[in-house]
């Protein structure tokens, strides 16, 4: 029995998914272990998208399964504790800009492969990453950007991050539409990433997990 | 006897269009003036250069051209705020940045787009500087959305038109409110209460959409106004604009602005057969979007941006099933019907290579941003004419030094043998000068074919 939601889940199986939680309910499995099959079924879904078997529509679509499993589960795990998280993610879109679809993706991604991702959003002020990484002791920071102003919204962001001493304690990350080496180089970041799974790799190899 | 349009193969109407560009007209159909002598041959050489590479042969040298985004308006010292309410301010900035650079073409003054107009409207699929974007923000902004809700394909497939007018641009047009109010028109058949049909049209939201409308369409003649005169001037000038209107992937038509990201590629798991339909009902829609378009501007370059359909959005299985037979289809149509066909692939499309490499040689012009341009001349070069792939960040960050390195790369990888026009890859809003003189400067003169 055990392992049949990971199938169905990481093979894309909705229906089969969705009823196979309803039946497991109805007989008493433990919710948790149901939620811990979704996360597993999870990082197959991550994996593929890694080895490009999957892409975004996959990824969409299994985002949208697990939330429809989290619903159905959500009423049965009232007791359940707060889970522990490998380590904190800050991400943003930088001044000036606000797309969101791919900051979305990395931070759903990061999420279901264990995560603290706190997301500021879009259009995000220099300031408030700073702030962010003083107040969350994180150690890695994510800055989406798809204009080609994003580049010196970056720029300007790592450069406050340098000025407020913080940049020793930081990973920085960029992302997003002309986003490559030469910008990473340009920006004074860490590295970067061409997709979601890249921002994943990226944090497990400087936060570990 | 000269063939009828409608008798002519593809090949004798493409070569119609370019000797209908070789001799322009002013807008009162007389024969355009040109302000000198070498004005003329420029452009005549221009159009011959682009003719000569989008049929795949090897012109006097590599054309360049530049397409770029809202940088006209920064090279100029304007806000895009400011070029969105004044029209003249706009054309200033676009006559500046065509004239410092000459390209073999200019694509037009009309990315800032009428800011009057779009407040009429009340237009809510986008912001803009004071209107959803901040007053300073130096391009306007897409907000995504599901405009078509899932159960919406039925409508949308049962009739188009319907569906646009009643549901689709009432929602993204805050004063075509009117307009939801409108029976079909498919039902005025007999005498017997016809006038009923009617009523609509006499009842307060309609007048008020009404009024909307004409003082719209003003805006929007006037706006037309100005950048038609600014492509009159640069013609008369030397430098072209072919560029004749644009149209769209039906994968994207449906996945930019009616179901969103989120909503088509979830209708490609959940209603792929309702997905597959309302793609092949948007197909013959979308070619007479760009034969339309065509029609009305005299223009036969058409502009199709691809979204959705970049290297890892899709899988190659999901391109093919989804994306690329009504593309293709859309493409196929517009050739026929004598346009160019003017593709950007936005982002990369080296997966795409072999696939798209199914059209006809010669026919259709590749906005290349990041794809590999060795790969792209190896595998499509005997079928698509590339254009492009200097990279924006580049433009914005590289020394000229780089620049001139990187364009002499492009000229010896894509432009061997002919087939490539030099141009940036992607629209920029962003780039040193500098930079983009001397892509233009080393392409005049290194790009001269021996």
């Amino acid at each position: 029995m055990s392992g049949e939601l990971v199938k169905f889940l990481s093979d894309l199986k909705e229906p089969e998914a969705l009823g196979y939680v309803d039946k497991a309910l109805a007989k008493g499995t433990d919710p948790m272990d149901l939620l811990t099959q979704a996360k597993e079924g999870m990082n197959i879904v991550g994996q593929r998208f890694a080895d490009e078997v999957y892409f975004i529509p996959d990824l969409i679509f299994s985002g949208e399964i697990l939330k429809g499993i989290i619903s159905k589960l959500e009423p049965h795990l009232k007791e359940a504790k707060a889970e522990k998280r490998l380590g904190k993610v800050i991400i943003g879109t930088v001044a000036g800009d606000i797309h969101d679809i791919g900051k979305d993706l990395v931070v759903f991604m990061l999420d279901v492969h264990g995560f603290e991702v706190l997301d500021l959003g879009i259009d995000v002020p220099v300031q408030k990453f700073v702030d962010t990484i003083k107040k969350s002791g994180s150690t890695v920071v994510g800055l989406s950007g798809f204009l080609t102003l994003a580049f010196d919204s970056m720029q300007e962001t790592v450069e406050a991050i340098k000025a407020a001493g913080l940049r020793d304690q930081v990973k920085i990350m960029i992302g997003g539409g002309q986003v490559n080496d030469q910008v990473k180089n340009h920006v004074g970041a860490d590295a970067y990433g061409s997709n979601a799974m890249e921002a994943v790799k990226l944090a497990q190899g400087w936060i570990g997990g | 006897m000269e063939k009828k349009w409608e008798e002519m193969s593809a090949d004798e109407k493409q070569e119609a269009q370019f000797q209908k560009l070789l001799s322009p007209k002013d807008p009162e159909g007389n024969d355009l003036q040109f302000q000198s002598p070498e004005t003329e041959a420029s452009y005549k050489a221009s159009i011959l250069r682009i003719k000569d590479a989008l049929q795949l042969k090897k012109p006097d040298r590599v054309p360049v051209c530049l397409f770029p985004g809202m940088y006209p308006l920064a090279h100029y010292g304007i806000t895009l705020k400011e070029a969105m309410y004044d029209y003249e301010k706009c054309v200033a900035a676009f006559r500046k940045f065509v004239l410092d650079y000459k390209p073999d073409l200019q694509f037009g003054a009309a990315a800032p787009g009428p800011g009057k107009f779009y407040e009429i409207m009340d237009y809510k699929l986008y912001g803009w500087p004071g209107h959803g974007v901040k007053e300073d923000a130096n391009s306007y902004q897409c907000f995504e959305g599901e405009y078509m809700q899932p159960f919406e394909y039925d409508i949308l497939l049962t009739d188009p038109s319907f569906y646009f007018n009643h549901f689709y641009l009432p929602k993204v047009f805050g004063a075509l409110e009117g307009f939801t109010l409108l029976p079909p028109p498919t039902g005025i058949l007999e005498m017997y209460g016809v006038a009923f049909n009617f009523i609509p049209w006499g009842l307060p939201p309609m007048q008020n959409t009404l009024k909307a409308l004409t003082d719209a369409a003003a805006e929007a003649l006037k706006w037309a106004g100005a950048l038609g005169a600014f492509d009159g001037e640069m013609a008369s000038l030397g430098i072209p604009n072919i560029l004749g209107g644009f149209t769209k992937a039906p994968f994207d038509t449906i996945g930019d602005t009616l179901r969103g990201t989120k909503g088509i590629m979830l209708d490609m798991y959940r209603q792929p057969e309702k997905l597959h339909k309302a793609l092949e009902a948007l197909t013959p829609i979308m070619i007479g979007m760009g034969l339309g378009a065509a029609q009305q501007t005299g223009n036969p370059l058409i502009f199709i941006p691809l979204h959705k359909g970049a290297d890892g959005f899709l899988s190659d299985a999901q391109f093919k099933e989804f994306y690329w037979p009504t593309l293709k289809q859309v493409v196929l149509g517009l050739i026929d019907g004598g346009c160019i066909p003017f593709l950007a692939a936005e982002g990369g499309y080296n997966s795409r290579l072999e696939v798209i490499r199914d059209l006809p040689p010669g026919k259709t012009i590749w906005m290349m941003d990041q794809t590999d341009m060795t790969k792209a001349k190896e595998i499509v070069g005997d079928r698509l004419c590339l254009f492009g792939n200097m990279y924006s960040s580049m433009l914005k960050i590289s020394t000229t030094e780089e620049i001139k390195e990187y364009t002499k790369q492009l000229i010896d990888v894509a432009g061997k043998g002919g087939g490539y026009i030099m141009a940036n890859g992607s629209f920029f809003d962003h780039a040193k000068p500098e930079n983009i003189q001397a892509m233009v400067d080393f392409t005049r003169e290194y790009g001269v074919y021996k």
